[in-house]
């Protein structure tokens, strides 16, 4: 039973039971595409799950709004840059890792020294990056070089390559929240913004990191998806704002703060796509799937805090 | 308090003349009924969902779905109020008791409000798809009528908000059981040492919420006569940074009625005003970003001469 008491347990179960419940009807067969599938799209979800799981750790009131508008800037400024040329793969990425920092610096600049609560500042912002995305995108679309693109689209050893990134970058949070003592100052400053203070946790630098890193996976994610789907959108990162809340939720992150769980981001990450997909397949309209998953999404909080309760 | 209270006020106040003025001064011919009329007609509705959102953030939370419901009511009001009037009043009433409902239900289990609203967003969104698939719907008439009726003096947009204003300071600041909603957001603890019922306030506070959700609803189909399920979802985030542009706080029960209309008013005049700025309308958006800055750092400047942290 000690597994079943790990926070993050429950979003697996969750996936597994949505993918088990898929299958059924399909009598097993697409198996393999339904998970290389759910690793896929899971991915940008998980990418940007794990910036916004940071940032909640910070405590309450802190989220990030902007991640959309930072991913479409990221990915269009990227796309622009590189101009389908072959060989610019490592120009592009330069360009949307400059435009995650460029956004997380200004995020929290207008946290630090305007101070607004993070809600409104992100949110101001966001409205900024959008229009800029406007601005220099134009309904053009341009396409990602054929090198990016296949990256993009391609596996290694049987997996996606963004489920790999998804990956490596979970382990890198992991080992930073774990064993690092930039973690525990994240941890210490969620669970006490004044404690930690007096313990003399530089907090105002790990806030200005936390920052820079969420906006910093949200540009990764638009870069990554923009070369996945063939080009940037306008309204390519919309659904990712409610996702990249959600997925830390359900994956047993305290809203509160303080408390971060990464294996359960991933996991999350993977049951919001394969709900979708099992209702898809069960052949539920677009109205009532939403309603659905609505209905999961607080089940789950339900769940989660009566035995939060319990314990 | 009292001082307080106006200090409050004085600064959204001054960015709305402000902005107004800027306004009046490209454009002339802005300043007059027609002109006036089409500058803040659309700010109605929003100004009734900023309101909904202060009854949230009120008692300290806040309501992602916002948004969402707005949409789920103006596709409800297109449809059924519109076909079969009992039927869609019905609905509607029985959409605000959801909301209490969900006030009571994030009380008694202790869940965090921005993740339930957030599950609900998706709740009404889907609902509205399920009622409305394709946009469509039409206005009944009466609805169409009040929001177009031309009454004299002043347009209908500046007496609709005056009368929002108005009614929300009588029943947030002035009335009793509106002292102590706000008591919730300031001090939960004590409100409840003190006999008060703490669910049934929150269920009040949430269905007071529903209540400006539907109004909102109401006026948005008969400005647009016909109704689509994401009609309003960026209400959600609009009306946020209304009740902050209006002096309003996250926490704490500092709200303010009258502010938080003037915030939407700010917000809807934010869009037009870049528009006679003859800039290109890619910066639209942008321009309503940057003014929530610019006025939260007016804030900040004033709060910090006045000595008020």
């Amino acid at each position: 039973m000690r597994a079943l008491a790990r926070p993050w347990i429950w979003a697996w179960l969750a996936a597994a039971l949505a993918f088990g419940l898929t299958l059924a009807l399909t009598s097993g067969r697409g198996a393999g595409e339904l998970a290389y599938a759910a690793l896929s799209f899971g991915a940008f979800a998980t990418i940007v799950g794990l910036g916004q799981m940071l940032v909640i750790t910070l405590g309450p009131g802190n989220v990030d709004l902007s991640i959309p508008a930072t991913m479409t800037l990221a990915a269009t400024l990227a796309l622009k840059a590189m101009g389908t040329e072959p060989g610019t793969a490592l120009l592009g990425l330069g360009v949307a890792i400059g435009v995650g920092l460029a956004a997380g610096g200004a995020n929290f600049a207008l946290i630090y020294l305007l101070r607004l609560p993070p809600i409104i500042a992100t949110l101001a912002a966001s409205l900024i990056y959008q229009s800029l995305a406007i601005w220099s995108n134009r309904g053009l679309r341009i396409k990602p070089p054929p090198g990016l693109a296949d990256f993009a689209t391609g596996r290694f050893l049987g997996l996606p390559n963004v489920a790999w990134v998804a990956l490596f970058l979970s382990l890198a949070v992991w080992i930073a929240l774990e064993r690092s003592v930039w973690g525990r100052w994240l941890l210490a400053t969620g669970q006490n913004m004044r404690a930690a203070r007096f313990a003399s946790v530089p907090v105002e630098l790990v806030r200005a990191s936390t920052y820079v890193t969420v906006a910093l996976f949200a540009g990764l994610a638009g870069y990554l998806l923009a070369s996945f789907s063939g080009g940037a959108a306008l309204n390519m990162g919309t659904e990712y704002l409610l996702m990249s809340i959600a997925v830390v939720v359900i994956g047993g992150t305290s809203i509160a703060g303080g408390y971060s769980n990464v294996p359960g981001v991933f996991g999350a990450a993977l049951f919001m796509f394969l709900v979708v997909s099992m209702l898809n397949s069960y052949g539920a309209a677009a109205g009532i799937r939403n309603v659905l998953t609505g209905a999961i999404i607080i089940g789950i909080v339900i769940v989660a805090s009566t035995r939060r309760m319990r314990a | 308090m009292n001082l307080l209270g106006r200090y409050r006020i004085v600064l959204p106040v001054l960015s709305l003349a402000l902005l107004l003025a800027a306004t009046f001064w490209m454009q002339p011919r802005a300043m007059s009924y027609f002109g006036l009329n089409l500058l803040f007609n659309l700010a109605v509705p929003l100004a009734l969902a900023t309101c909904a959102q202060m009854m949230v953030m009120m008692v300290n939370d806040i309501d992602l779905s916002l948004g969402a419901f707005v949409s789920l009511v103006a596709c409800v009001v297109a449809t059924f109020v519109h076909d079969t009037p009992a039927l869609g009043f019905a609905i509607l009433v029985a959409l605000i008791l959801c909301y209490a409902a969900l006030g009571a239900l994030i009380h008694a289990l202790d869940l965090p409000a921005i993740v339930v609203t957030l599950g609900m967003s998706f709740v009404w969104g889907g609902l509205a798809l399920f009622i409305l698939p394709s946009p469509g719907g039409a206005s009944p008439d009466w609805l169409r009528s009040l929001m177009t009726v031309k009454p004299p003096l002043a347009p209908m947009a500046v007496i609709a908000s005056v009368v929002i204003a108005a009614a929300g300071h009588l029943l947030i600041v002035r009335s009793g059981i509106g002292t102590v909603l706000r008591g919730v957001g300031g001090n939960a603890r004590s409100v409840a040492r003190a006999g008060w019922p703490l669910i049934r306030l929150k269920a009040l506070a949430y269905g007071l919420a529903g209540l400006f959700g539907v109004l909102a609803g109401l006026a948005l189909v008969g400005l647009t006569t016909s109704a689509d399920a994401n009609i309003a979802l960026r209400y959600t985030l609009l009306s946020i940074a209304g009740v902050i542009l209006g002096g309003g706080e996250f926490v704490g029960g500092r709200v303010s009625p009258v502010g938080a209309v003037i915030g939407a008013l700010t917000l809807a005049l934010a869009a037009s005003f870049l528009s006679f700025l003859r800039l290109s309308p890619d910066w639209q958006i942008g321009a309503q970003g940057a003014i929530l800055i610019l006025v939260l750092t007016a804030r900040l400047i004033f709060s910090r001469k006045g000595g008020v942290a």
